[in-house]
């Protein structure tokens, strides 16, 4: 760019190069979420980029410290809130990896269809919203329909629909009822017809193709360097996927495969979402046939039979001395806790959701980190976007899919 | 790279066909999709004239509960202030004297019950931590207001409409059909 410029005769006491300092974010609309980043400007196109964290920073993992096991669950809530539900599942499963809880294979089961729907969920958005950042806003609209369906299932389940607080340790809060599997039928029935249109109207469209193939793209090696993991790093190529290297929650005993790309740039990156959306639906398929295939006393259990951490009976809290004092021993966090040191991880809606706690014995976890996948991708944002056009620095962000609440924790 | 697993299924990259690259006849075809859904049915609700139905554990504005005879529930434990993860719930304990038997249930009642809603999270665990039936999150949301002071709820503001005096307000209030 600057021996270009050396070589245009410019009038006497003109400035020779000029680069212009913008700063896109922290409260830009296009940018989906508290983040900023300084762009060093020549024109239209970036020359450096210098990225912020911090902006929404809620000091979760000092809070977790003065909180017993269950009441950090409303913390994992609101870190990737497009998925909060497989937040909360890595999170009790965490917890039952410490206390040794072991969880029936239906429970195994409800979780793989509630985390499965959560990365629908959380692949429609960052997909549409590619498509908004370039400029396809109705494509947005058409699939949002399903997106409130899977939120409605949340609902009928835990009571919410964006900060689910969903499970407890050991399984449930309540079994599904019968709307929740009636609303499931019909999401299974109608979302494929939805996502296929959606599909029609992106993956092949011209528009969305020129715009977003070559743009930041991230090689294997530089993905792998920097800790990718999830549909980004499955965007450059590396079949990574925790699923299936260190299966949890019964996600051995079902069939599908991981979608790669080969670039690793935006289309990439937004056809391996795409697909995975259609191996999730396979995915919820088999289990929902498998739960249907409990019989018996089997058929209703939603939670494992560990009445040091799993609330007893509303009935029974009335009535029964026992299970009251259950009941205050669990809720004031005095039951017993074994001291040592767990990871567990889960394929989160955008990549390796880590849990890492240390316990010491006490009520509440002496220390606790939080591997949130969007802060590792945030630090290779500069490097994607030297060089590119500011309209493809948005696109390139939404493709990562940062989502600001799991960066700054 | 090689490959980790043998379940790896590369997506398809093909490049863009002539048909593809002319754009007109994708034009039509997007728009007669984009035409197609004026005449599909509106999945909007038009709030607040209409709202769309909750489910029964739908986790909106805290309700505090009286039986049937219009006692309140409340034991002033303090569970749900233990529970609380964002610490929103205060309260001061009180015995019952003589001659109050008929406001509440237990010996022991909250006199003074704040849930500051600028604070709560609606995560529900103050229902789940509730022995005596007395504190459940209810469907209505939490008003807006111009002041933070309005938004710290007493207990005034929390109590379900008493049973015995107002039956079809209370019945309103538990999400029940209203007793004719
Ligand atoms: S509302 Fe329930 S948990 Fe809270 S103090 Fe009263 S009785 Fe105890
Ligand atoms: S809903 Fe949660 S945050 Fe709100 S008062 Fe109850 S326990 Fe506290």
């Amino acid at each position: 760019m600057q021996e270009h410029q050396h070589n245009i005769k410019l009038p006497d006491g003109s400035i020779e190069r000029q680069t212009t300092t913008l700063n896109l974010g922290p409260t830009h609309p296009a940018t989906h979420g508290v983040f900023q980043n300084i762009l060093e400007m020549d024109g239209e196109r970036i020359v450096s980029a210098e990225s912020t964290v911090g902006y929404i920073h809620r000091a979760f993992e000092k809070l977790a410290e003065r909180r017993p096991l269950y009441q950090i669950t409303p913390l994992t809530d609101r870190l990737n809130y497009c998925s909060s539900p497989i937040n909360n599942m890595g999170w009790h499963m965490t917890c039952e990896k410490l206390l040794g809880v072991q969880t029936p294979k239906r429970v195994d089961y409800l979780r793989v269809i509630i985390m499965e729907l959560a990365r629908v969920a959380d692949h429609v958005i960052c997909n549409s919203v590619i498509g908004v950042d370039t400029g396809a806003l109705s494509v947005f609209l058409y699939v949002m329909q399903y997106r409130e369906l899977i939120y409605e299932i949340y609902e009928e389940i835990c009571g919410s629909r964006l900060t689910t607080n969903i499970g407890r340790i050991g399984g449930f809060e309540r079994n599904f009822n019968a709307t929740t599997w009636e609303k499931l039928e019909r999401f299974l029935k109608e979302f494929p017809k939805a996502l296929k249109e959606f599909e029609n109207l992106l993956m092949r469209n011209r528009i969305f193709m020129d715009r977003t193939i070559g743009a930041g793209p991230i090689s294997a090696e530089r993905a792998l360097n920097y800790g990718f993991t999830g549909p980004n790093l499955r965007a450059s190529g590396v079949d990574y996927d925790v699923r299936i290297h260190t299966p949890y929650s019964s996600y051995q005993d079902f069939n599908f495969n991981i979608p790669v790309g080969t670039t690793g740039d935006v289309y990439d990156r937004w056809l391996v979402r795409n697909q995975e959306m259609w191996e999730s639906l396979e995915i919820i398929k088999q289990a929902y046939q498998k739960i249907q295939e409990f019989k018996g006393e089997e058929a209703e259990v939603y939670h494992a039979n560990v009445p040091e951490y799993y609330l007893p009976k509303k009935e029974d809290v009335y009535t029964k001395m026992e299970a009251l004092i259950w009941h205050f021993k669990i809720i004031m966090g005095e039951t017993a806790i074994p001291a040592g040191e767990v990871y567990h991880s889960v394929e989160g809606g955008n990549g390796e959701l880590g849990f890492y706690m240390i316990s010491d014995g006490g009520r509440s976890p002496y220390r606790l980190h939080f591997r949130r996948p969007c802060f590792i991708y945030y630090q290779a944002y500069a490097e994607l976007v030297k060089g590119a056009m500011l309209a493809d620095a948005v696109a390139v962000m939404s493709s990562l899919n940062l989502i600001a609440g799991e960066m700054d924790a | 790279m090689q490959a980790l697993t043998q379940k790896s299924k590369p997506v398809s990259r093909e490049p863009m066909s002539l048909m593809e690259k002319i754009y007109l006849p994708a034009v039509l075809k997007g728009m007669s999709i984009t035409f197609s859904h004026m005449f599909k049915k509106k999945p909007t609700v038009r709030y607040p004239e209409e709202t769309r139905p909750f489910s029964p554990v739908f986790r909106g504005l805290h309700v505090l509960n009286r039986d049937e005879e219009g006692r309140e529930n409340c034991t002033a434990c303090g569970l749900c202030a233990v529970a609380c993860p964002a610490e929103a719930i205060t309260m001061e304990a009180a015995e019952r004297k003589e001659g109050e038997e008929h406001l509440y249930r237990e010996e022991k009642y909250a006199a003074r019950y704040e849930i500051n809603m600028l604070r709560c999270i609606f995560c529900g665990l103050c229902e789940e931590a509730c022995p005596k039936d007395a504190i459940y999150l209810s469907e209505t949301f939490a008003p807006a207001s111009f002041a933070r002071k309005e938004l710290v709820y007493a207990k005034n503001d929390l109590l379900i409409p008493n049973p015995k005096t107002e039956p079809e307000a209370f019945a309103k209030a538990k999400g029940l059909k209203p007793i004719k």
